[in-house]
């Protein structure tokens, strides 16, 4: 760490690589605040942070990974999830977290998580929803509103966006969580919660993207801030099938889902492992 | 339980053979797709891996299945995949992936006739091109071709020992025939295995450079969990790891990922001369190909054709220097393989024009017959 002897240092600075900051995100991004809500939920964790490792993909969020002092990967478009599946099978003792946006993890990747989250893969993903892809300039994604405008779509996207965390549900998710930046408690501590689960949590994290989406739909830097403190509504244990993500109506957040399940190792364990003609 | 070594005589596919090359070797991570012909490999596996501590699972497709294998090794077990063509091409981004972040693991193409679903029960050679330049960008690759049961199970070792050596995915180009071929497969007792594991870190773990090569430009790998906390990216990076930005860290990198295997490709290249002493025409050839070829041979000189055979056991890297060196005393080269001219054009390449080059080859679907490369050689003969 190379800080200076008069500066003050930051409480997050042991898990940031400081020699890599300026970081790369926009003035008026939120994937900073959720990138700092994770490490707080990591260190307050009380998770073994050597055993802990942080995987993404690509795009704005994907980047958060390299950033962290921890073991990190940041691998290819939309493969986060398997790649962090298969460390998770090939040391179960690693903690597992990915990292990246809703590009990434739900348009090119969305078949790997429907997948592990089936599974019960025991991995935390954060997904960091800013409504469109970032890093190449605003184009239109899985997750944009319909109508929004993007420029892949510059009359209005033609396209409904998926519900994330009703997909994680369907899929198996053992737990599943929305916020946004404005609720950097509620995330930490969602986050905290799903480090400690034992298998596949989700949690969606609305942010701002003023640079790609903002300024193409009249939302102003301060405007999707202002939307998520007038419009939210947290309804914890809401049926995932319930809940709503429009800045006319309103935003559902809260945990949705957080119930038990057998993970893939822990079945692989009592099904393979022990008696291999069972396999057969 | 089973032992890790199948020791013993065993009546056994290319593709079971190949399995029980993978466990000997100590692979412990298996992650893959079903495609004919490589299936089989993924099925033993299935069976075998959890009763040596490993771990099985059939991915959602073959993108995530090398996408975990990478993971895998990342977290320091010895991982591996099987595929087909189809397969293959879905992988070649995650394998370029693989060869830049230097990641060690083994890649099995059970090669089947393409273009596209073609003839997938079927033989063919044609994804040599592919496996050498199927991902994007410069780099250089390690790529063996078995021609039976037995070697199956000696190269996926070998497959191993050098991926690890050398820090890459490193390919097996087998082919239906090998695949689905039942032979006697002779397993040494473990002891005379020889394995190679990858370098490990040394020092203080705070001033651990993960990409900071050692003489052999190879560089000390961390897993991810041993407190090294270690960056590992796609994009061009130095030897912190750390993303750089620019043409001459770019020009740095891939240097040395090309150069790591080109600068040791005598310790790698390994190829079986057969009658090539007093030949004036040889034949190049590799995996299923290279048997026909053997037989041709035979046939040929009990003709009075003087013909050899030179059969590639690795691949790539392409044996260039010899190719040249027997260009110089041969009166013509047969490139035998089961497409239409692949490695057939890197031994024009390599011949320099010395001397006449000739393909005997098809497009899929079927082995070259011995018959068929003995017109060759009569013809040219004359």
């Amino acid at each position: 760490m190379t800080t200076k002897k008069n500066q003050p240092t930051h409480p997050l600075d042991s898990l940031v690589r400081t020699d890599r900051i300026p970081h790369i995100w926009c003035p008026g991004c939120g994937v900073g605040t959720a990138f700092s809500s994770c490490l707080i939920a990591m260190k307050s964790s009380g998770i073994d942070l050597q055993k802990t490792t942080m995987v993404s993909g690509i795009g704005c969020s994907a980047r958060g990974p390299g950033y962290t002092n921890l073991d990190s990967y940041h691998t290819t478009h939309g493969r986060a999830i398997p790649y962090a599946t298969g460390m998770k099978l090939a040391n179960p003792q690693l903690n597992v977290v990915v990292f990246s946006g809703d590009g990434d993890l739900f348009a090119i990747g969305g078949n790997h998580f429907i997948h592990a989250a089936r599974r019960n893969i025991d991995l935390t993903v954060v997904c960091v929803n800013n409504l469109n892809y970032g890093m190449t300039g605003g184009q239109v994604a899985a997750t944009t509103p319909s109508l929004s405008k993007t420029t892949t779509t510059p009359q209005g996207n033609p396209e409904p966006p998926f519900n994330l965390p009703l997909l994680a549900f369907a899929s198996g998710a053992t737990y599943v969580a929305r916020w946004t930046i404005l609720h950097t408690r509620d995330l930490t501590k969602s986050i905290e919660e799903a480090l400690q689960r034992r298998g596949f949590s989700f949690i969606e994290v609305l942010a701002p993207c003023p640079t790609g989406y903002g300024r193409r739909n009249r939302e102003r830097p301060l405007d999707a801030l202002r939307f998520y403190q007038e419009k939210s509504i947290i309804k914890n244990d809401a049926h995932p099938a319930d809940i709503i993500l429009d800045y006319q109506k309103g935003i559902t957040l809260g945990t949705f889902v957080d119930v038990e399940k057998p993970t893939f190792t822990d079945i692989y364990e009592k099904t393979c492992r022990l008696d291999p003609a069972a396999c057969m | 339980m089973r032992p890790e070594v199948l020791t013993g005589e065993h009546f056994l596919t290319g593709d079971e053979a190949c399995a029980e090359g993978a466990l000997a070797a100590g692979c412990r991570f298996f992650g893959a797709y079903p495609i004919t012909p490589a299936t089989e490999i993924a099925e033993r596996m299935a069976l075998y891996l959890p009763e040596v501590g490993g771990t099985f699972i059939q991915m959602e497709d073959e993108i995530a299945a090398m996408a975990a294998v990478l993971g895998a090794s990342s977290a320091g077990a010895k991982s591996m995949s099987a595929t087909s063509g189809p397969g293959f091409s879905l992988m070649m981004e995650n394998f370029g992936l693989g060869i830049y972040t230097e990641i060690p693991c083994v890649l099995v193409n059970v090669q089947r006739a393409g273009p596209s679903t073609g003839l997938p029960t079927m033989p063919a050679q044609g994804d040599m091109m592919q496996a050498r330049w199927g991902s994007h960008g410069p780099y250089e690759v390690i790529a063996l071709a078995p021609s039976s049961p037995q070697e199956m199970f000696y190269q996926t070792i070998t497959a191993f020992n050098l991926s690890e050596t050398f820090r890459l995915p490193v390919l097996i180009m087998a082919d239906e025939v090998t695949g689905h071929l039942s032979e006697k497969v002779v397993i040494p007792e473990a002891d005379a295995i020889k394995l190679q594991t990858r370098k490990l870190p040394r020092g203080r773990k705070d001033r651990f450079k993960p990409f900071q090569p050692g003489p052999d430009e190879v560089p000390p790998m961390a897993a991810a969990g041993e407190g090294y906390g270690i960056h590992v990216t796609g994009l061009t990076h130095d030897e912190r790891g750390y993303p750089a930005m620019s043409p001459e860290a770019h020009e740095k990198l891939v240097a040395r990922i090309v150069g790591k295997i080109r600068n040791n490709r005598h310790r790698i290249i390994q190829t079986e001369s057969y009658r090539l002493d007093d030949a004036e025409i040889a034949i190049i050839s590799y995996g299923v190909s290279g048997r026909s070829s053997l037989a041709a041979v035979d046939e040929a000189r009990e003709k009075g054709i003087k013909a050899g055979l030179l059969r590639l056991i690795t691949v790539w890297p392409f044996p260039e220097e010899l190719i040249e060196s027997l260009a110089k005393k041969m009166k013509a080269l047969v490139t035998v393989e089961i497409n239409l001219g692949q490695i057939h054009l890197e031994v024009e390449r390599c011949s320099r024009g010395r001397c006449a080059s000739f393909l005997v080859g098809h497009a899929g679907g079927t082995v070259i017959s011995p018959d068929r490369i003995l017109e060759s050689l009569e013809a040219i003969h004359k």
